[in-house]
This record gives C-alpha cells, sequence and structure tokens, in this order.
C-alpha cells in the first residue's frame, strides 16, 4: 500500500489559478548566490556577490533616482484602448486587465517629475513585467507628454528603457509611436535639454531604434541585452550561432554605441554629476 | 507565377485565347461566345480584386512581378543620377537614390530596393537594407536639404536586415537617427509605400508631410507571419495575423496613420507599370506644389503635429 493516497482523480489546476511564487525573504541570483531582498533593495537591487544587476521597474528606479523617494507623477491613469479590436488567444482589453491586475500597474511606462539632489528632472521609465515592456500608444503618448514636460519646465528628460520592442496588438498605431517620440525628442534636442538615454536589460525592437538611441547621453546597466533584433531572430536569418557577449551593453560599448556602463549603485551620483556639469 | 486567387482568372483567359485561336483556324464565327465570356472574365476580375483579403493584398504586395523602386524612377523621371554610398562603411544595394527630374523639377528619390531574380535578389538583400542604408539615405535627405530640392521615398521592404554586423554597426541607432532628423529636415518629404512596409525598416525612411500607399501595399509594425509566430506560436496563423493587425492601405488610411491611397490599376500594380507610374507622378507633382506653398518652418510644425497626434488612449 502507497504511504499516501490520492484522494481525487487527476487533480488539476488552471493556469489562472495558478499562484505566482510570492516574493520571499529571499533571491536567488543567476549564479546561484542567495540574498536576503532587503539587503539587495539597501544595495540598489545589485546583488553584492556577483554585481548581478536584478530586473527592476518603475517603482524601484524611481526610489533609486528621486530625493526622498518624493516624486509627482504624470498621466498617471493614463490607459491602453482597443482601436483595432484585436484578438489572438484572448481579446487585448482582457490581456491588459489580467496585467494590471497581476502588475498593480496601468501600462508599461510611468512618468514622474521631482528632483534627483536636488536637480529637477522628468524621468520616464518603463516596466517590463507590463506586456514584455511593449510599446503601444500608452507608452508613446506617456513619453511623449514626459518630453514635453521637459521642454515647457527646461529641465533635464531621462529616459529608463526596458522593453521587448513593439506592441504588436496595435499595430500600425504601435509603429508610429517610433515616430511621435522621436519627433518629441529634436524639439527637445531643439531646445538644448539634455536627454540621458538609460538602456536596462532587455532593450530591443522598436524601442531601441527610437527614443533608446538618442540620448545626448546613452548609458547601460551591465550585462544588459540590447539590440534591434532579437538574437534568435539574428541566428535563424545567419545560420551560425553568436558570439559569447553578442548584443550586451559591453559589446554596444565596444561599438560605440554607449557612452559608458554604469552600475546601478553609482546611478544616481553619476548622472547627477554628468547634469551639474552641463549647467 | 500566379496567386491562389489569380487562377480561375487565368483559367478563362486561356479558355479565351483558345476559342480566339480556334475561331481563326477554322473561320468559324464565334463573336457571341467571345464577347460573353470577355464580360465574364471582366467581372470575375472586378469581384476578385475589390473584395481581396488582407492576406490576399499581402500577397499582391509581394507579387514576383511587381515594380519595384527603380522601375518607378525609370518611369517616371526625365533624368536620374544614382547616388551612392554611405561615406563611411559601404553602399548598401537594398537602398538606392539619387537626383531625378519629373516634369523639370528636380527631386531627391530613395527608397528599398529588391531584386527580380536570384543573383539581384542577393545583390539587394530582398529590400533590408543594413545600417549603412539609413545613413546612406539620411546623407542623401540632407544634400536634398542643402540644394532646397524637396525628397520622395519609396518604401518597400520587408523589414532592416537582422544579421551579426547590422547589429555591430548599430542598426537600431541607424533608424532612430533617420526618425529624429527627418523631422527637421528643411524640404517638402513625400513618402509613398509602394510594397512591403514592415516596422522600423519602413519607417525609418518613412517621415513625410505627406505619406501615401498604394492599393495593394501592406504597412504595419511587424510581418503578419512574423506576429503569427510570436503570437499563435506558430506560421499558420498569418491570415489571422494579417486581419487582426489590419495592415492594409484602407485600414492604415482609415485610422488616420498614413494620408491617403493611390489606387493600383485592376490586378495590381504589375499589370499597367506605365498606367501606375502615372498616377504616382501626378500624386508626386501635385502634392510637391501644395507643400511647397507653405512655409518651411510652418510644414515642419505640421509634420511634427501630424505624427504627434498619432495613438488612441484611454485618460
Amino acid at each position: 500500500m502507497a504511504w499516501f493516497l490520492r484522494k481525487d482523480k487527476g487533480i488539476q489546476t488552471p493556469t489562472e489559478a495558478k499562484k505566482d511564487v510570492p516574493d520571499g525573504l529571499w533571491y536567488k541570483t543567476p549564479s546561484g548566490k542567495i540574498i536576503h531582498v532587503r539587503e539587495l533593495k539597501n544595495n540598489c537591487y545589485v546583488c553584492p556577490d556577483d554585481e548581478f544587476h536584478v530586473r527592476i521597474g518603475s517603482k524601484e528606479y524611481f526610489e533609486i533616482l528621486f530625493d526622498n523617494n518624493k516624486f509627482t507623477e504624470l498621466d498617471a491613469n493614463m490607459e491602453s484602448a482597443d482601436p483595432l479590436k484585436f484578438k489572438d488567444s484572448k481579446p487585448y482589453p482582457k490581456r491588459i486587465k489580467d496585467s494590471q491586475g497581476k502588475t498593480n500597474l496601468k501600462d508599461a511606462v510611468r512618468t514622474a517629475h521631482g528632483k534627483m539632489n536636488n536637480i529637477p528632472i522628468t524621468v520616464s521609465c518603463m516596466d517590463f513585467n507590463f506586456i514584455g515592456g511593449s510599446m503601444g500608444s500608452v507608452v508613446g503618448e506617456k513619453i511623449a507628454r514626459g518630453i514635453q514636460h521637459s521642454i515647457d519646465n527646461k529641465i533635464p528628460f531621462i529616459m529608463i528603457s526596458k522593453s521587448g520592442g513593439a506592441r504588436m496588438m496595435e499595430a500600425g498605431y504601435s509603429l508610429m509611436q517610433m515616430a511621435k517620440t522621436s519627433a518629441k525628442l529634436a524639439l527637445l534636442s531643439e531646445s538644448k535639454i539634455p536627454y540621458i538615454s538609460i538602456l536596462t536589460d532587455p532593450t530591443t525592437g522598436g524601442v531601441t531604434a527610437s527614443y533608446a538611441m538618442l540620448g545626448d547621453f546613452n548609458i547601460a546597466e551591465p550585462g544588459a541585452l540590447i539590440g534591434f533584433a532579437g538574437p534568435r531572430v539574428i541566428r535563424e536569418t545567419i545560420g551560425k550561432d553568436l558570439p559569447k557577449g553578442f548584443q550586451s551593453s559591453e559589446f554596444l560599448l565596444d561599438h560605440g554605441f554607449i557612452d559608458f556602463i554604469i552600475d546601478r549603485r553609482q546611478l544616481k551620483s553619476k548622472l547627477s554629476t554628468l547634469l551639474n556639469m552641463l549647467n | 507565377m500566379l496567386l491562389d486567387f489569380e487562377k480561375p482568372i487565368y483559367e478563362l483567359e486561356h479558355k479565351l485565347s483558345d476559342m480566339k485561336q480556334l475561331a481563326s483556324n477554322s473561320g468559324v464565327d464565334v463573336s457571341n461566345a467571345v464577347k460573353s465570356l470577355e464580360e465574364k472574365i471582366d467581372k470575375l476580375k472586378k469581384d476578385t480584386f475589390s473584395n481581396l483579403t488582407r492576406w490576399q493584398r499581402v500577397q499582391l504586395s509581394r507579387h514576383p512581378e511587381r515594380p519595384y523602386t527603380l522601375d518607378y524612377i525609370y518611369e517616371i523621371t526625365e533624368d536620374f543620377v544614382e547616388l551612392h554610398g554611405d561615406r563611411n562603411i559601404s553602399d548598401d544595394k537594398a537602398m538606392v537614390g539619387g537626383f531625378g527630374t519629373i516634369d523639370g523639377q528636380t527631386f531627391m528619390i530613395v527608397g528599398q530596393q529588391k531584386g527580380r531574380n536570384t543573383k539581384q535578389r542577393q545583390l539587394r538583400n530582398f529590400g533590408m537594407a543594413n545600417p549603412e542604408g539609413y545613413r546612406k539615405a539620411l546623407r542623401l535627405f540632407r544634400l536634398a536639404e542643402k540644394f532646397n530640392k524637396p525628397i520622395v521615398t519609396f518604401i518597400d521592404t520587408p523589414g532592416a536586415f537582422p544579421g551579426l554586423e547590422a547589429e555591430e554597426r548599430g542598426q537600431a541607432e541607424a533608424i532612430a537617427k533617420n526618425l529624429k532628423e527627418m523631422f527637421m529636415i528643411k524640404v517638402p518629404i513625400i513618402c509613398i509605400v509602394i510594397g512591403e512596409g514592415a516596422s522600423g525598416g519602413a519607417i525609418g525612411i518613412g517621415i513625410g508631410d505627406r505619406v501615401f500607399m498604394l492599393e495593394n501595399t501592406w504597412y504595419s509594425v511587424i510581418s503578419p507571419e512574423n506576429c503569427s509566430a510570436i503570437l499563435w506560436r506558430s506560421w499558420d496563423y498569418k491570415e489571422q495575423a494579417a486581419e487582426a493587425m489590419k495592415v492594409t492601405a484602407k485600414d492604415m488610411k482609415a485610422f488616420g496613420l498614413v494620408d491617403d491611397i493611390i489606387n493600383e490599376p485592376l490586378g495590381g500594380a504589375h499589370k499597367d507599370l506605365k498606367w501606375m507610374s502615372n498616377q504616382m507622378k501626378k500624386v508626386i507633382v501635385k502634392t510637391t506644389k501644395d507643400l511647397q506653398k507653405l512655409p518651411i518652418e510652418e510644414l515642419i510644425n505640421q509634420r511634427i503635429e501630424k505624427f504627434c497626434n498619432m495613438g488612441v488612449v484611454k485618460e
């Protein structure tokens, strides 16, 4: 006789009912190091043992950049519409609702203004958890308005990118967000206001091919994947394995597309130093 | 080559020529039969091509006989001087451009170029430009600005090339820079999607005061096949993906994402290159005249304003 008897046959939990592993006390880095989450937080979400930069979102970046975590959010309630009535395995509005429920975010970007070491700034920061940080109308519009806020108030604009690229469920509209954000950046540039683009893991597709690459300063976090096409697509196109470190921050620095790589723990002080020099 | 939906038409046309052949050989009068068959063919053509699905239009946009950028350039211009190279790395054969005259007025014309046979397709990299292509385009736009000549771009690409060297040389940066710089170019810009308008590779030369699409073209953020592969995890849902993304000229105009549609001859642009080119020429000449009436600062403001209004959000 077995030790345990299954009373109900074929118990199955539908995917929706499965719970995500709750945020525990410990974080395990990809190299297997285990760290207490409070220690991680105090260390700007960088693992002290191996310098691994844990993926974080707008909440954490705002905390890191703004003095005393004080900031005013812009367009906090803007949400995606469904102009195409798009449906794949589920309708787009349902996908949005699900993602909002899971992440407690409205969409894949948040914009805020406040002070960083007493320098007034506008920051737009992407959230990868929200449909892969994909860029639809909301992302484009919020970034465009963030840039406009910088133009109107003559304060530097900081963009933190973290995205898989375009949002297919908004097809043509999504594509035009590349144009919209670039148009606003052209105006920002004419006003001679600094634009710092921070590329974090991962930044690919239409996001890289528009605002993420247009900084007066392009800065990357260490070890981030940054590229136009995804590695799988490139591998299939050329039919060869990709060299080690291909499309990493270090690779982009080597090829001249990044001004410097920054450890997240020095992010705030280095950005402040740079902006103070431009004053 | 025949697309699936062209086959019934082809069969009837075949029958018609057989009938004519037979009549001329035997001397029997079949004029009534010929006439009725011709009418039938005409009706079938109209029915077929006015009711194409979105995927069928995508297929037409890739028809192997479809005219490419240089075909139109040679039809439309009286003189054309092709210019090469990005002055840095190389000359990208997938992106062509140069000064050309249309009705005596000089234009800078730039566009992606596909190849017609295997050798040409390789040379043109299937119309997929590398970063050099986008930088060459920008160099030519600046040249146009310097000599105050209006710009026309022809968009026809399955995407910017996703290769190893393309990444090394900054494909994303090259496209991003074009987007930003094209907004500030101080001459009128007209963009026309003549075939495929795939994603960043297309919009990389697609910022214009007026953007047109030929009737049987598509323009979107990803090809229906790749959308199918990502969202449906299979290549088999391309028809559904084309429907869901609403990629045709009619869709894009209805959304206000392009300005207007240029009609094609019945059966597609390749059925009558001369007619098609003439249509495009008329549109280019008239649109340029309209755009040149505005002071350039005003034109640039409107260009920026237009793209900034694109998008639908809830607040």
